[in-house]
């Protein structure tokens, strides 16, 4: 199953780009005092607001810090913040959907209406409430708070799918030969939602790089810190857009847009794998279509 | 006849309607379901799809409760009780119609065999299991067997799948075996074999097997007793020869008329074998049953008993018993005829 999912070019595009930021993430800051010998916050008092040169690969903020710099130090704490509130988000929602679709009965009925109630509440607003009520709170304080709008969604997908798997003649067959619940749970049930787990997983990170990003640009957000969110707060406070620094905010937009992308295309692939129908008839299309092309070509050679 | 292994009595099963404007509206899928199974014997339970068949296997398995009847195994009667069932587990197990569906994808044969052979025997690992593992495999003829241990489902064709299951299902030791149309889902090529397999289960291991089937011709092949069912009602049932030779109920007679010889049957290749045919009229709807007994609005036979009431049952000296009201009426007769 694993290796099916990565033979889908989609999903090992998306994965690659997923690796390349988190490796950013760690390796950033460290990258950034070795190799370029600079911190996001040196100021080059004879580049204020410079476009993309050798020395600033890509420019300088108006009080004079490198953008390059900045966007890979801000990695850490986008990407911290949308694994940290993905994991929390997945481990909440793993917890409290595939127990309820297993199990049932009054069990189910309570951990339903407790989903039902998170996900009919307004979550950005009041993410953004209670963020602007712990006025620069630290990264994990806001991964926290997404995470705690981010998994009804997934705990609402996870007790579906668990309660179809619980229902499917393998799953009864084991069962029926003495088989213990939590063995049905863990060694029947949920290997086959790897999938969904890894999908939801991806979507609840971007979704933390997200809010932490508009957080941060609400001026609500960590303190202190970099992050893209930050940078792109700052440019829009100091004018940036008006004075044509497209450099400032381009690059961490980009990257937030780029995770976005990588994220959309993991799911496309678990999507065509899981809806085996569509991609095996995409396949066979594709490949005759291959075909043909290499046998016309010749002849139009000719 | 020594005491039956696996015995239920006045089996019922409703399931509910979901749905708008069905509340308290349910499904009669079994109505007064009787069977009895002895060591060393196969009863066969034929019936249309949709007759109850699988729910009277499944209740038998306790995969789901039913809404009335006892089930007895040797003698006692059974609980849903957790411990009570695990015990019950190591006794009866089910062998499921589709094979493709009945064996986690993600597991390997040496997984799913282990576990079924771990979870009643806890201590058992290393060595010890692999050489139970391969000896579940010999016992279905899987050979060689170290070629099918290490294969997933997905490399083994539908026969060797069910022969899998089957494996599976024998590794706890049980007494009783429950097939639910074991065969139907296969290639023509190899449903023999796999009836062969029970027969030899049957006569080697002494298991009490419940055979269902669609087919009578493939009843008549492999059982000892027939029962036959016609939506959710038992409507006859007794040793294989005398229902085969001289059907006591209408719908039994209709079933064996439009039956392919079994000789051919099995040995023939053409796709349509073991299919009862489609013209013997639609079913009854289950959720609003015809009163009395359920097959008069096919039977060319029906009186106005028959639209009231459903029958006694009638015993016949060699052990067949119907439930036909032409046999309370002393006009059993009119059978022997073409109808
Ligand atoms: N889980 C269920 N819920 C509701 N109705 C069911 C369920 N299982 C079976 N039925 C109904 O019970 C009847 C008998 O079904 P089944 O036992 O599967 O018949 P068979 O195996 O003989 O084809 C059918 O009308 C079917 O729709
Ligand atoms: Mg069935």
């Amino acid at each position: 199953m694993l290796n099916g999912f990565l033979r889908n070019s989609k999903v090992r595009i998306g994965l690659g780009v997923f690796a390349a930021f988190l490796l950013l993430a760690l390796l950033g800051p460290w990258f950034v005092s070795a190799v370029m010998h600079t911190t996001p916050r040196t100021i080059d008092y004879d580049a204020l607001g410079q476009p993309p040169s050798a020395k600033h690969l890509l420019g300088t903020t108006l009080p004079g810090s490198d953008v390059l710099a900045q966007v890979i130090v801000g990695a850490r704490g986008s990407v911290f913040v949308g694994i940290t509130s993905a994991v929390l988000a997945t481990v909440i929602a793993a917890l409290v959907g595939v127990p309820s679709g297993f199990l049932g009965g009054r069990l189910d009925h309570g951990l339903t209406a407790f989903t039902n109630l998170f996900l009919t509440l307004p979550s950005f607003a009041l993410t953004l409430i209670i963020a602007g009520y712990v006025q620069g709170a630290a990264w994990w304080v806001i991964a926290l708070i997404i995470a705690a709008f981010e998994w009804p969604g997934g705990a609402r997908t996870l007790r579906s799918q668990t309660m179809s798997l619980r229902g499917r003649d393998f799953t009864v067959a084991m069962r029926m030969l003495g088989e213990s619940k939590t063995r049905l749970v863990f060694a029947e049930v949920m290997p086959h939602m790897t999938g969904i787990v890894s999908a939801m997983f991806l979507r609840a990170c971007v979704a933390g790089v997200f809010a932490e990003a508009a957080l941060s640009f609400l001026g609500i957000g960590t303190t202190g810190s970099v992050s893209w969110g930050t940078i792109i707060s700052e440019a829009q406070g100091q004018s940036a857009i008006l004075n044509g620094l497209w450099w400032w905010f381009v690059p961490p937009g980009l990257c937030i847009a780029l995770l976005g992308t990588a994220t959309a295309l993991v799911n496309f692939g678990i999507d065509e794998i899981s809806n085996p129908r569509l991609s095996a008839a995409n396949r066979k299309l594709m490949k005759r279509f291959r075909r043909a092309a290499r046998t016309a070509e010749p002849e139009v050679a000719r | 006849m020594t005491a039956p292994v696996l015995e239920a009595t006045n089996l019922s099963k409703e399931f509910p309607v979901h749905g708008r404007g069905s509340r308290g509206t349910t499904v009669k899928a079994v109505q007064n379901a009787n069977v009895t199974l002895h060591k060393g014997s196969i009863v066969a339970l034929v019936g249309e799809s949709g007759s109850g068949k699988t729910t009277v296997a499944r209740m038998l398995a306790l995969a789901y409760p039913q809404t009335a009847g006892t089930i007895r195994l040797n003698g006692a009667e059974v609980s849903h009780a957790r411990n009570a069932e695990r015990s019950y587990f190591r006794q009866v197990q089910l062998i499921f119609q589709d094979p493709f569906a009945s064996l986690n994808p993600l597991h390997k044969v040496r997984y799913t065999l282990g576990r079924a052979l771990r979870i009643h025997q806890r201590t058992l690992r290393g060595k010890e299991l692999e050489e139970q593992t391969l000896e579940l495999l010999r016992k279905v003829n899987l050979t060689p067997v170290e070629q099918f241990i290490d294969k997933f489902p997905h490399e083994l064709s539908g026969g060797q799948r069910q022969r899998i299951v089957i494996a599976r299902a024998l590794a706890v030791r049980p007494s009783v075996l429950l097939g639910d149309e074991p065969i139907s889902m296969l290639d023509v090529s190899i449903r023999l074999d796999i009836l062969n397999l029970l027969a030899k289960l049957r006569d080697e291991e002494g298991l009490a097997l419940l055979y269902i089937t669609h087919d009578i011709a493939s009843a008549r092949y492999l059982c000892d007793t027939i029962q036959v069912m016609y939506a959710g009602q038992m409507v006859e049932g007794g040793p294989r020869d005398s229902v085969i030779q001289s059907p006591k109920h209408p719908y039994t007679k209709l079933l064996l008329d439009s039956s392919p010889d079994p000789g051919r049957s099995l040995r023939s290749g053409d796709t349509g074998l073991f299919d009862v045919a489609d013209d013997l009229g639609e079913p009854p709807n289950l959720v609003d049953p015809p009163s009395g007994c359920q097959f008069h609005p096919r039977c060319p036979f029906a009186m106005d008993e028959c639209r009231q009431t459903f029958p006694e049952r009638t015993e016949f000296p060699d052990g067949q018993w119907a439930h036909c009201w032409l046999h309370q009426k002393d006009r059993g007769h009119v059978l022997e005829g073409k109808p």
